[in-house]
């Protein structure tokens, strides 16, 4: 996915002069062509990200569109005043693209984790959240979106899935059922469908949360059961629900990443099975739930 | 490059067309002030003279050309001085002096970009106006515009890391069309003093002037007349609530306002 950003990434900044890279010191081996043939607007600005996103919303002032890169914490925890203000409130648009996911840098400990950036940036108004599965999906969410005049936050991921899903349709359905609704997000869709093999049950996918509620018309919550699966802190996609929720009587059980320090190093493999995320853990805790 | 700081000297007066005019601006600021019971006086009343030099001032009486520059009030909470000189400007109407802190008022005690004609930056936070300002100048460069990025700060605001980030790039990426105004009016006094703060400036390799941010003169002179290869700063020295008597070097005035009577007191003595 990192790979396939360096590349949409270049492409564009090659071909719009409107286009503008800042890097937080953060990829800049993967970038060093632009970076080398555009050094007024593309730009590895340094260790400072405060101040790169409050650069970003300066060129978006001048008419630019900025792309932001750096990895997940350090953008979204660090400088999130800026994103908040310079672009949320000042309603900018720009592209924020983060490395690192929930535990990607697992190895690297707790300072490189950021579990919490899909629920942090849902809180600020109009901001369009992107997770993709896959290289592919990222490479259609960037590409049809980063031109929009709109605040982008793209979730690069390690951990992909074995097939794209794209589709002008934010709630994708991959298989049909009638005990229950699955919404899953993101990169943990395959071990969701090992897990859920067996049990007869709508498995919906989404990768792109957008800005505000999710439309659910013309969809059946199966059995008033639904199960909302979130590879970070779990909660944005039933704040996406809420009118729908007040309309129907439905139970939910949301799976994400635990609010706790993950102070564990190793692989994010390991971390995800340590935190439930296994298929057979996975498969336990939607079975007990729906009861089947 | 680190270049030499340069201190004009000695003062001029300004004229007395400007004077007039700021006598003017000042009773509007305050009645704004005391109608809303709100806002940053003081703040408003230091930056006056440099707001009037960059948006009032006839640049020709100095034989200088009228330039094209964008302009970030960093420290949005003197809002009052920027409503005051951008409706003298007439990018609005003088009636914001009413509608001043109301609930649906487009003027509210920081300015917003997306409700006030001529507010480029809706500012506020402390520490964000310059990395939006550098980003402009760099935004600049890459268009090859010959447009300037001005930027007004306070002292106070200069606690913010990330100004001191954003004066790293400047330097870094020689961005000669940025200049930076630090309102030094002894804001920062009560918690970080900004000590040797022209030999900071320096270090961080800025072209530096310390001014008088009261006179013309020296603020046009500096802001304008001088080319720079690198980034330029300027310290204006400058008093807290500058030409009303009661509230200068007064904190107990910082988010004062007056009450009907005070204002009436402070315009007989502003009109003397």
């Amino acid at each position: 996915m990192r790979r396939e950003f360096c590349e949409s990434a270049s492409e564009i900044v090659r071909n719009n002069e409107n286009a503008a890279l800042l890097l937080g010191d953060i990829g800049v081996f993967g970038f060093r062509q632009v970076l080398s043939e555009f050094p007024l607007r593309a730009i590895n600005i340094g260790i400072l990200e405060q101040s790169m996103v409050g650069v970003a919303a300066g060129f978006s002032l001048a008419g630019f569109t900025p792309i932001v890169h750096t990895i997940a914490p350090f953008m979204v925890e660090r400088a999130l005043e800026q994103i908040k203000i310079d672009f949320g409130y000042q309603r900018l648009a720009g592209n924020f693209v983060s490395v690192g996911a929930s535990f990607d840098y697992a190895a690297l400990g707790c300072t490189h984790h950021c579990p919490a950036d899909i629920s942090i940036l849902s809180d600020i108004p109009g901001t369009n959240l992107f997770i993709p599965g896959t290289a592919g999906e990222f490479e259609h969410l960037f590409r049809s979106n980063w031109n929009n005049g709109k605040l982008n936050y793209f979730r690069l991921s390690e951990n992909v899935n074995s097939v794209s899903y794209i589709s002008k349709s934010k709630l994708q359905l991959v298989k049909s059922g009638e005990s229950a609704t699955v919404i899953v997000v993101g990169p943990i869709l395959d071990r969701v469908i090992e897990s859920t093999k067996n049990l007869d049950l709508d498995l919906i996918y989404l990768n792109n949360l957008g800005p505000e509620e999710l439309d659910f018309s013309g969809i059946e919550i199966k059995g008033k059961k639904v199960v909302i699966i979130e590879p970070y802190y779990s909660g944005p996609v039933l704040q996406r629900m809420s009118s729908y929720l007040e309309l129907n009587d439905l139970r939910v059980l949301q799976i994400g990443i635990p609010r706790k320090f993950l102070t564990n190093y190793g692989t994010p493999e390991e971390h995800y099975s340590s935190l439930g995320f296994a298929p057979r853990d996975l498969y336990q805790r939607i079975k007990g739930f729906i009861g089947d | 490059m680190r270049t030499k700081s340069q201190v004009y000297t000695p003062p001029v007066r300004n004229s007395a067309g400007a004077e007039s005019d700021l006598t003017k601006l000042r009773i509007a600021i305050l009645e704004a002030a005391s109608i809303a019971r709100e806002g940053h006086v003081p703040s408003a009343l230091s930056i006056l003279n440099i707001l009037y030099c960059i948006f009032l001032e006839d640049l020709k009486e100095f034989d200088l050309e009228p330039r094209d520059f964008n302009f970030i009030l960093s420290k949005g909470h003197a809002s009052l001085g920027l409503y005051a000189v951008l409706a003298k400007a007439k990018f609005f109407s003088e009636g914001w002096i009413h509608e001043f802190g109301k609930f649906n008022s487009d003027f509210g005690g920081h300015p917003d970009r997306n409700k006030v004609n001529g507010v480029l930056a809706s500012t506020g936070s402390l520490g964000h106006g310059l990395p939006m300002g550098v980003g402009m100048a760099l935004a600049h460069k890459a268009r090859a515009s010959k447009e300037t990025v001005i930027v007004l700060i306070g002292d106070g605001e200069l606690n913010e890391g990330s100004n001191w980030e954003s004066l790293l790039i400047a330097h870094h990426h020689a961005l000669s069309n940025l200049i930076v105004i630090i309102d030094q009016n002894q804001s920062s006094e009560r918690a970080i003093k900004m000590e040797y703060l022209l030999e900071k400036l320096n270090a961080f390799g800025m072209q530096t002037s310390e001014i008088d941010g009261h006179d013309h003169q020296q603020i046009i002179s500096t802001l304008f007349l001088n080319e720079s290869k690198t980034p330029k700063v300027v310290i204006a020295n400058t008093t807290k609530g500058f030409g009303v008597r009661e509230m200068e070097n007064n904190p107990a005035w910082h988010h004062a306002s007056p009450t009907a009577e005070q204002f009436l007191v402070f315009v007989k003595e502003l009109q003397k």
